[in-house]
């Protein structure tokens, strides 16, 4: 009998229609309007890899030791470095990181021990062309410039 | 035998796939048709294959674990603890308290993760649209505790041999708590969707039924072997990371059909919700990360570790030369051996059945082709 009254008066689709109802409230929209509206990433988002300068100076932090492309799974950073012959030290002339193999995966930021290689919460890197995704160390310091819409 | 008279049928022969959108990825299934009914199936795999197991031999150990994440790219979490702990055994060396309870609490997170993303697109293929977005709701916020704990979100390189890279951020074990809370409730209310739903009943009751023995006979694991009855967990048989410390149920079905899968993978996540809540109250301050060296040259050996990822058996078969780099690194991925009874449960059911079939072993393709 109450099987019967289920099936005649649909009570089983009723009750998922009343809870999809429930949800009608504009309060619980949960989609973000991407691009109008930015998420806010976390802090350790890993996301477009950046080469610290010093604020002050804007001298790199780099000592071209060469260790995230050693750590590098893919093989994706080139160091440049030449040795300068005052200071006796390495000094960073080139660096280069290819960010259309890179899987963002931290260990080249696990291994710098200067804290000078950082991904940051930068997420947006489309370009148009593959040699666009090849960033070299003006654009490694300077960071990406993705292009501002206006709605 | 009986006289052919026009009634009856030729065999057709039917491609599903690679590019149908309720294979759940490249799969690609040939299948033979009499009429309604399938009188046989066949699996072609390998569109997704990116050799995963050739590249480890050419990486260092800890090289090697972002790639790990990219094969069950839903349970990237349960993946790297896999790896991860094979490492450790074949190094002799365990990961501190602190550091194992964090790898319980993100593995079990992910598994509700996983369990939510098969939930809602198995109900997509069934014909229920709804659920796929509530579960993404919640799928989300655990994307965002990820996000937060480790920088990622989907293939989240959250361990490290040896233990942890990054320390629990401030709010972490109110944020796990908070969705603890948030969450059971929307579980009940999946279940006010779907369960008594009886298009979602009929569809689902007595479809590919997938006895105890058939299930052992194809070393089958997971929601899959425990729906047919079968009380096999990994956590429980095999405890590793400290998960003997937990109590939780295995949930387990009566018939292996597809219904019975449904439940037991929706009370796992509630498992999972308690074994999540037991864990958060055993966080202790200590290190994080074991004494490893710098340069990781494990002794000449082999190791096989399984874990139990939301799948099924997640095993790694590691393989030392004693250099910097693993000689052989095999993976026993869960969907991959259970695919192959996908023929014994389709035989002699209903070509609208496949589907359902299909999407029941919750499969991902990466892990399958690697």
């Amino acid at each position: 009998m109450k099987r019967f009254f289920r099936t005649v008066f649909l009570v089983d689709l009723l009750q998922g229609l009343w809870l999809t109802f429930r949800y009608q409230h504009p309060k619980n929209i949960y989609t973000e309007e991407y691009p109008a509206v930015r998420p806010k990433v976390a802090e350790r988002y890993r996301g477009a890899p950046r080469l610290n300068t010093n604020p002050e100076t804007g001298e790199t932090l780099c000592i071209a030791c060469n260790l995230c492309a050693l750590a590098c799974p893919e093989n994706l950073i080139v160091v440049g470095s030449e040795r300068n012959e005052q200071t006796k030290r390495k000094e960073l002339t080139t660096f280069t990181y290819d960010t259309s193999r890179c899987m963002f995966c931290g260990l080249c930021e696990d291994a710098c021990p200067v804290d000078a290689l950082e991904l940051t919460q930068d997420f947006e890197l489309a370009t148009y062309t593959r040699e666009g995704q090849i960033w070299d160390r003006q654009m490694l310091e300077e960071g990406p410039r993705p292009t501002k819409y206006k709605f | 035998m009986a006289e052919k008279t026009f009634l009856d049928s030729t065999e057709l022969v039917l491609n599903m796939g690679p590019q149908h959108p309720s294979t759940h990825g490249v799969l690609r299934v040939i299948l033979k048709l009499d009429g309604e009914k399938i009188i046989g199936t066949d699996c072609v795999i390998g569109y997704l294959h990116r050799g995963v197991e050739k590249i480890a031999e050419n990486r260092t150990y800890a090289m090697f674990a972002p790639y790990v994440d990219r094969m069950d790219y839903v349970a990237a979490v349960s993946n790297g603890l896999g790896y991860c702990l094979a490492v450790e055994k074949l190094l002799n060396i365990e990961a501190p308290p602190r550091a194992q309870v964090t790898r319980v609490i993100l593995t079990e997170l992910n598994r509700i993760a996983s369990h939510l993303l098969w939930l809602g697109t198995h109900a997509l293929d069934i014909g229920a649209t709804t659920p796929l977005f509530y579960v993404m709701r919640e799928r989300e916020e655990i994307l965002n505790i990820f996000e937060k704990y480790c920088g990622a979100r989907l293939t989240t390189h959250a361990f490290r041999i040896g233990g942890l890279q990054y320390e629990l951020y401030e709010e972490f074990e109110a944020d796990v708590l908070r969705f603890c809370d948030w969450f059971l409730p929307r579980v009940d209310e999946y279940e006010e969707l779907l369960t008594e739903n009886r298009i979602w009943v009929d569809r689902l009751k007595g479809v590919g039924i997938l006895n105890a023995e058939d299930c052992k006979a194809y070393g089958v694991t997971g929601p899959v072997l425990r729906a047919a009855g079968v009380e096999w967990d990994l956590r429980r048989a095999q405890p590793y990371s400290g998960y003997q410390q937990y109590e939780f149920k295995i949930p387990t079905g009566q018939n292996g059909d597809t219904y019975d899968r449904y439940l037991v993978r929706m009370e796992e996540m509630r498992q999972s919700v308690r074994i999540i809540r037991q864990a958060v109250e055993r966080i202790e301050p200590g290190p994080i990360m074991a004494k490893v060296p710098k340069v990781l040259k494990p002794p000449p050996g082999e190791v096989y570790v399984s874990i139990e990822a939301p799948k099924g058996e997640l095993g790694y078969f590691v393989v030392s030369d004693g250099s910097t780099q693993p000689y052989r690194v095999r993976v026993r991925p869960p969907s991959f051996v259970n695919l192959q009874a996908l023929d014994k449960m389709a035989r002699g059911g209903l070509i609208a059945d496949i589907v359902a079939i299909i999407g029941t072993f919750d499969i991902v393709l990466g892990e399958i082709d690697r």
